[in-house]
């Protein structure tokens, strides 16, 4: 097979690696050290090399001596730095495995182990790959709490590992000698040049060896310097955590004797990634720096991407001996995962783009993207935000479907809203005990709107539950808290009431529900359900099953604009179908949740998570009326007569009447207090606001100002206070 | 990454659960018999011992059932 590197072609074999290649072909030189310029060669044989960095493709700073050949390959020289590439258009998987014993490293000794071990055994290695080898080419860069371990294969693909039992047989590293000009090309480490077939031109070098220890000291092991082979060795026990071979110290020779020689100390190469000399060292023990850490920080020994494996073993050598102490009293710095770079892109793996988070949409989305929808998330759910007609600006979109809604007829998709299936005997005593309004006195076939307060007193959610037969209640929820909800029902009900005999389900994507919202609503729907449609036989809150469109249908008399509202709940996998069905019945008017704010808004109906934040209780809203004083308890309720929350000057919601538009979140003076929610409204033809303003409820009338807006303190609701558009257009 | 033992499924991932604060603090029996002092130590005040604790977990990604716990903090 052929290669490039460094714009020239060259002959490789199978399996070889790039490194072996270049060597094989005479390459001894080739690259260039990242700080000083100086020209480097492969070093080494293994994932410690500190000289030989490539970019192949998108993929920068990758080691040669890990590189798999493959025809064609170009690799270029990279000194020290190299080069991110967008799109990475690279596939990196992610796979969880679970094992009884994981062993790390597939020499001698990890091999001895691996044969005649039972259960589920995983042997993974960096460097090799064959039948015994269960996790070939894969490095191990993790060890962490429990015995889970990260390994990295080929790059590409993340394992995620829970290991019973680890075995630790990680080997060791051969290290440099200390001495001038340490770094030329042509001078590699002994067992390099070995594994590359003592090729002419080569000078092997040797200053012993060092475990790599990297692993043993992230999962929490202790080190002691072995004097013999003059390196640091596992130390003491782990749980479930085993050292063998060479990793202990065992089979590894004796160090050749250590001392920095004479001659000039800035060319005597520590770390050669860092370009960090002897030279280095000197000035920062010079400089007062005694601690093995401090020296690191001085010198940046250690903090290439090879992290020091080639030298912090002689940083410590040589910091001792400047400082006249024995290594073993300098310790060593910290070990950190992962043991060899990791690209986030491999971490991330398929979890970017359209899958870094799970989208939620409608059953009735496709015809939201059709008609031209723009979006905004509500959590992971896309909802449309509004609908414009060719040109028209997001404000005079919101203000043509505000009017559509207040004067004709208009349909939004409230599907997302979270909906709880609540049913039992008990169903009813768990809802007065959750809301702060009761649900005893609510006959089937109505529904009714209920806030929830946190046993501190403040508005955790709202929404209408809906008595749809004997001991069965649907409950809705904010988009947003769907989730939230059915922990916190689940919370009491298995904590507190598990006397409660009550089960809960949800079904927020069992239903597509569209609220058809107008004065004209009743017109629009009359030639679609056989469900009577008039106030009387319907009245407001009031539930009816039939046909909307010949699809089953559960239709509830609920009004989040004040208007004349129907909305029709129906199996999800026919939300579509209703959709169209009540466009073909004549013109009708989409509107997003921009506009159903609006509306929403100048009925000074709150959103949770607008209007409160977690310090606003019902009272504060003005809706002492939901608040029942008849029930024995709910949670929340001894709350709400702590001094706290009974005080006088606490924050309530009112309406502003700025001269111009303000901006949500601007705080009010004299306050204290800020805006919550601002608006321009077709109905009221002014923009207008809601605000939490501290007495709020005393000082309508009063002028305060939002950025230096003056702006009118008014009732929090600001159209048709009296309710008159609830039952259709007024006579 | 730490294991949490679930009664009910046994060793899993700790992303799994959720914690729920300091086991075995009761919800008051008669909450409108209680002082305002009494109504804040159960509201507000839990203990935060270093050494062996007792929490609520619940195993939300699991089988969504609340337990109580003994960590220890050290």
């Amino acid at each position: 097979m052929r290669f490039v590197f460094a714009g020239k072609q060259y002959e490789g074999r199978d399996g070889e690696t790039l490194a072996a290649a270049l060597v094989r072909n005479g390459v001894l030189g080739g690259f260039i050290s990242g700080y000083r310029g100086r020209p480097r060669g492969v070093y080494c044989a293994g994932e410690e090399e500190p000289n030989a960095l490539v970019q192949i493709g998108s993929r920068p700073m990758q080691r040669a001596t890990l590189v798999e050949l493959e025809d064609g390959l170009v690799a270029e020289p990279v000194a020290g730095k190299g080069r991110l590439v967008a799109p990475d258009t690279t596939r990196y998987d992610h796979v969880h495995a679970h094992c009884d014993v994981l062993i790390v490293g597939a020499g001698r000794s990890g091999r001895a182990i691996a044969r005649p071990a039972g259960g589920r055994v995983l042997l993974a290695d960096g460097l090799l790959d064959d039948e015994e080898v269960t996790l070939g080419r894969t490095w191990v860069v993790g060890l962490y709490e429990g015995n889970y371990a990260l390994a990295v294969e080929r790059g590409r693909r993340l394992w995620k590992i829970r290991a019973r039992h680890v075995v630790l047989a990680t080997g060791a590293h051969e290290r440099p000698p200390v001495f001038a000009d340490n770094d030329r090309p042509g001078l590699m480490l002994a067992s390099a040049a070995e594994r590359y077939g003592n090729p002419a031109g080569v000078t092997p070098v040797s200053g012993g060896w060092s475990p790599r220890v990297h692993l043993w000291s992230q999962a929490g092991g202790r080190l002691r310097w072995d004097d013999r082979i003059c390196a640091p060795v596992p130390d003491g026990t782990l749980p479930n955590v085993a050292c063998m071979g060479r990793l202990t110290g065992d089979r590894l020779p004796d160090a050749p004797p250590f001392g920095i020689p004479d001659g000039d100390e800035d060319a005597m190469f520590v770390d050669l990634e860092r370009d960090a000399t002897v030279a280095d060292v000197r000035r920062a023990i010079k400089a007062g720096l005694r601690s093995v850490e401090h020296v690191k920080r001085y010198t940046s020994i250690g903090t290439g991407s090879d992290q020091g494996k080639l030298g912090n073993v002689n940083a410590i050598r040589v910091a001792a001996e400047l400082l006249g102490v024995h290594p073993g009293e300098l310790g060593t710095t910290t070990f950190r995962p992962p043991y060899i770079p990791v690209s986030f892109a491999l971490l991330a793996g398929r979890n970017r783009g359209p899958l870094y988070d799970p989208v939620r949409v409608t059953p009735i989305h496709p015809w939201h993207v059709v008609h031209g929808a723009v979006f905004e998330n509500v959590g992971q759910w896309h909802r449309p935000r509004y609908f414009p007609r060719d040109g028209e600006s997001m404000d005079d979109a919101v203000l043509r479907e505000c009017t559509a809604a207040r004067e004709h007829v208009a349909i939004q998709d409230v599907s997302t809203l979270g909906k709880i299936d609540v049913q039992g005997p008990d169903a009813a005593e768990f809802l007065n005990r959750i809301y702060t309004n009761a649900f005893d006195t609510l006959a089937v076939g109505m529904c009714r709107y209920g806030v929830m307060c946190k046993a501190d007193g403040m508005v955790l959610d709202d929404g209408v539950v809906m008595h749809v037969g004997e001991e069965r209640y649907v409950c809705t929820t904010t988009t947003g808290n769907a989730a939230l909800v059915l922990a916190w029902m689940e919370e009491w009900l298995q904590t507190e009431w598990p006397n409660l005999r009550v089960w809960l389900a949800s079904v927020t994507e069992q239903y597509a529900t569209a609220a058809i919202v107008g004065p004209d609503a009743r017109d629009h729907l009359a030639g679609l359900t056989d469900i009577p449609l008039d106030a009387e036989s319907f009245p407001f809150m009031a539930i009816r099953e039939g046909e909307v469109g010949g699809i089953p249908a559960r239709v509830c008399r609920v009004s989040f604009s004040g208007e004349l509202a129907y909305e029709v709940n129906v199996d999800g996998r026919r939300g579509l179908e209703l959709w169209a069905t009540v466009f073909a019945a004549g013109k009708i008017t989409p509107y997003g949740t921009e506009a159903m704010h609006v509306l929403r808004a100048e009925k000074g109906y709150p959103i949770v998570g607008q209007e409160t934040d977690g310090t606003v209780t019902p009272v504060d809203l003005g809706m002492d009326w939901i608040v029942s004083k008849r029930k024995r308890d709910f949670l929340g309720m001894r709350s709400l007569s702590r001094s706290d929350t009974s005080r006088a000057d606490r924050k309530h919601l009112v309406g502003l009447l700025p001269q111009e538009r303000v901006a949500e979140g601007a705080q009010l003076v004299p306050g204290p207090g800020h805006v919550t929610s601002s608006y321009q409204s077709a109905a009221l033809g002014r923009p207008f606001a809601l605000a939490l303003l501290a007495r709020g409820r005393e000082r309508i009338g009063e002028t305060v100002h939002a950025d230096g807006v003056a702006a009118e303190v008014v009732e929090s609701v600001l159209y048709d206070r009296e309710g008159a558009r609830r039952d259709g257009r007024p006579a | 990454m730490l294991q949490v033992r679930c009664p009910w499924c046994g060793d899993r991932d700790v992303t799994e659960f959720s914690y729920g604060g300091q086991a075995e603090v009761s919800y008051p029996a008669d909450p409108a018999a209680a002082s305002d002092e009494d109504w804040a130590q159960f509201l507000f005040f839990r203990d935060n011992p270093k050494g062996l604790f007792k929490e609520r977990w619940v195993h939300t990604h699991g089988c969504r059932r609340w337990f109580d716990l003994e960590r220890d903090t050290r």
